[in-house]
């Protein structure tokens, strides 16, 4: 059935003729229940959104207008029938609404709590077109899915009977995942080769326990694997085993997802100091080798007076690690002011809430260490906004002679990411810009190299977990018709 | 999951282990890494190859007993199995024939050096290693290296075996008899800065095989970076071997002890929970 089929089924007609739209307009948007800031400031896995209860799912879920025309679907990278899921939640059919969610979406659980909502479906809600508030798509997102997971009924999506052609997913995180769960879908025989000892990629070794927990990570993995998906940790394409290799195993087509590499950093003064780290290094240490953890291994360093330098999701994820690490005082230091901050809008309230504090229009240029190299203090330089830059934002300015000295003990740097440059090196013949992405085929996901499809930040760079499952998605479909073409 | 096939103690603290990895041990090259880790809550450390063996589908680690997570792996046996292995990493050793060249190898050093050695004798080059170490019991694979060396020259601190002296010593006595063209060195990084500053001395071109802390070390943290040239670059990416005149070594010293107040805690905590079973 497609969409407007669906929305034409008698139960989808008599709930919307059973309240006006006015009324349905009327009623206010739902909060997401938190924990006490000041509690989770010092809870180091404890999840801060704790999920809307049944009652006030059903609720929001009377206020979307299940619109002829969806426009919320615009604006998702992976094209989920949103009205359908929500119609479902309103009717209390919340099983139903997480198998509507699955059919386009390989980690509904996941996209419900990270996805930036506010800049997509969200933003295309026709309440907002009305002065309203947008209906809270991403809060009903999540609940479905963690109904249908607490419920133990996990429904697996409908896999093709099996053709018996292999293909290879390069990484595990949403890039990997989404793609696998497509072509398994559509019955190929698929196998994620993953470099990390850990399946998810960025969902595990990046986000936080606070904002995405790993078990609900690992629910989403197990049904992939449950559809067939093969997953071989420890194995670096490029290095353990050839793009070639893959080809001459069988394989008829290689998804590209290794995801972000070098961290950046700023080239200046003190920035190799013992104390200063990539924002990757911290929150791998902390997330993925579970280092604040007194029975793992691998070390972290706990400062006291932490700053973080950025104002993307990462350096709110980093900040608010810190804090909950044991930092007194935890710092966003960022170069612009805080309209032009990537975050999202959620992480900065939750940030703020929790004692960060935001220095903004600052930026650090030079970092002092004591004798044993231990970083113990921070030049900032201060900033003003000038007119905006090529991407339309303010560029900052200096203003000349003002700084100040701040003493720290701890520096985390989240500035960007360089794609990870092993495929790119390894692979003969593969285009790639003059920063390291491959270049593909926008629609179609497809290298240079016919059998190497790519996408998520080894192609863009730096992005969000959602759009790096938008590029899977369509490199499936891409190379489900390159492959049928091909036989 | 990656099974020890047999272990052998070199000394009470230097273990060599053979471990089955079939897919590294057929991609493998001269100068590429691994990282190990053991146990569910192991940390990710990084062993050098020391040798590979296609027909059996393993490679050769050797490792000195420093830390908790060096200690875990040395408590292992034959036939348990070592949680986590990934590899080959890093940037194969540049392989030509440069004519003569000298290999200046400290303690377990000397067991990465190994391909090292035999790669470059094959390439048609001269080679003389020096290995040394604080005493005799201490000199590892002194047989393995003649096999594909030109010279072995024995260098102890104490002088209870081959020449009394650093590795320095050695590799000056070397320079100072024949043209040398090329230096390769790998040890612990105090040793591979005064190799540096010496065949810097004699202008004698010196590749350093660097051992920083890594945790990913596929190229996503950092936590290796050293300066090269005034350069930051990555260990597990660019390197690990690197131009050892252009290396910052009191930074690299400076970062390598960044985590050893922790790491003495975690250590002493280890050891008492081995002594309280």
């Amino acid at each position: 059935m497609n969409i407007s089929e669906e929305r034409a089924q008698a139960w989808r007609a008599d709930l919307r003729s059973s309240m006006k739209a006015k009324e349905r307009t009327e009623i206010p948007r739902v909060h997401m229940p938190e924990l006490d800031a000041e509690y989770r400031s010092h809870s180091r896995l404890e999840e801060v959104n704790l999920g809307l209860s049944a009652e006030q799912a059903m609720l929001e879920a009377k206020r979307c207008l299940d619109c002829a025309n969806p426009t919320c679907m615009e604006g998702c990278p992976v094209g989920i029938d949103i009205p359908r899921f929500v119609k479902n939640i309103e009717r209390g059919e919340f099983l139903e609404a997480a198998k509507a969610l699955k059919e386009t979406s390989a980690l509904p659980a996941v996209c419900g709590r990270v996805c930036p909502q506010e800049k997509q479906c969200e933003e295309r809600c026709m309440h907002l077109k009305m002065k309203k508030e947008s209906v809270a798509i991403g809060h009903l997102e999540r609940f479905a899915a963690d109904y249908e997971r607490e419920s133990g009924s996990i429904s697996v999506p409908t896999v093709a009977p099996a053709n018996n052609i292999k293909i290879a997913a390069v990484g595990s995180g949403p890039a990997g995942l989404a793609f696998a769960g497509d072509m398994a879908k559509l019955g190929y025989e698929v196998v994620v080769f993953e470099a990390l000892h850990e399946i998810g990629g960025v969902l595990k070794y990046g986000i936080p326990e606070f904002r995405l927990p790993n078990d609900i990570v690992d629910v989403e993995i197990q049904n992939l694997q449950s559809m067939g998906v093969h997953f071989v940790t420890n194995c670096v394409v490029g290095k353990t085993i050839s793009i070639k290799d893959l080809e001459d195993d069988g394989f008829k087509g290689i998804f590209v997802a290794s995801g972000a590499g070098l961290p950046r950093f700023m080239n200046i003064k003190g920035e190799n100091l013992v104390g200063v780290m990539s924002s990757n290094e911290y929150l791998t240490r902390v997330n993925l080798m579970d280092a604040a953890n007194p029975e793992s291994d691998t070390p972290v360093f706990k400062g006291k007076k932490v700053a973080i330098i950025g104002g993307g999701n990462t350096a709110m994820d980093s900040v608010r690690t810190a804090r909950r690490l044991g930092a007194e005082r935890a710092l966003i230091v960022y170069r612009r002011s805080e309209v032009e901050m990537p975050a999202r809008l959620e992480e900065v309230k939750h940030a703020k809430e929790e004692g960060i504090e935001f220095w903004t229009l600052h930026n650090p240029i030079e970092y002092i260490g004591n004798e044993q190299g231990r970083v113990t203090h921070m030049l900032l330089q201060v900033m003003e906004l000038g007119e905006p830059d090529a991407s339309g934002r303010r560029s900052p300015i200096e203003i000349p002679g003002k700084t100040e000295l701040i003493e720290i003990d701890e520096v985390v740097v989240s500035v960007g990411v360089s794609p990870n440059p092993l495929i790119p090196q390894s692979v003969e013949g593969l285009e790639v810009t003059k920063w390291g992405t491959v270049v593909v085929n926008n629609d179609t996901m497809q290298s240079a190299v016919p059998i190497i499809f790519a996408g998520g930040d080894i192609v863009r760079g730096g992005a969000t977990v959602i759009l790096a499952m938008g590029d899977g998605r369509r490199a499936a479909k891409a190379m489900d018709e390159w492959i049928n073409k091909k036989s | 999951m990656n099974k020890i096939v047999s272990k052998e103690y070199f000394s009470a603290n230097v273990i060599k282990f053979e471990v089955e990895a079939p897919l590294i041990a057929k991609a493998r090259k001269a100068g590429h890494f691994v990282m190990v880790k053991v146990g569910l809550k192991g940390e990710r450390i990084p062993l050098t190859i020391a040798d590979a063996d296609l027909q059996k589908g393993t490679i050769t680690l050797v490792v000195q007993k420093m830390g908790v997570s060096s200690s875990k792996l040395c408590a292992l046996e034959a036939g348990d199995f070592i949680t986590d292995m990934v590899g080959p990493l890093g940037k194969a050793t540049h392989i030509e024939n440069f004519g003569t060249v000298v290999c200046a190898c400290g303690g377990v050093g000397t067991a990465p050096m190994m391909p090292i050695v035999a790669a470059l004798k094959k390439a048609g080059n001269r080679v003389i290693t020096v290995i040394a170490a604080r005493t005799k019991d201490l000199i590892i694979l002194e047989e393995q290296m003649r096999i594909n060396s030109d010279e072995v020259i024995v260098m102890t601190d104490d002088g209870s075996y081959g020449n009394k002296g650093l590795v320095t010593n050695g590799v000056e006595s070397v320079i100072n008899r024949e043209k040398v063209d090329l230096c390769v060195t790998i040890g612990p990084a105090i040793m591979m800065k005064f190799v540096s500053q010496l065949t810097k001395k004699y202008e004698v071109p010196t590749l350093a095989s660097l051992n920083t802390i890594m945790v990913d070390g596929t190229g996503m943290c950092g936590a290796c970076r050293v300066s090269v040239g005034g350069k930051t670059k990555f260990v597990c990416v660019d390197g690990p071997e690197f131009d050892a005149h252009l290396v910052d070594f009191d930074e690299m010293l400076m970062r390598l002890g960044g985590y050893r107040d922790i790491e003495r805690e975690e250590n002493e905590l280890y050891k008492e929970a081995l002594s309280s079973k």
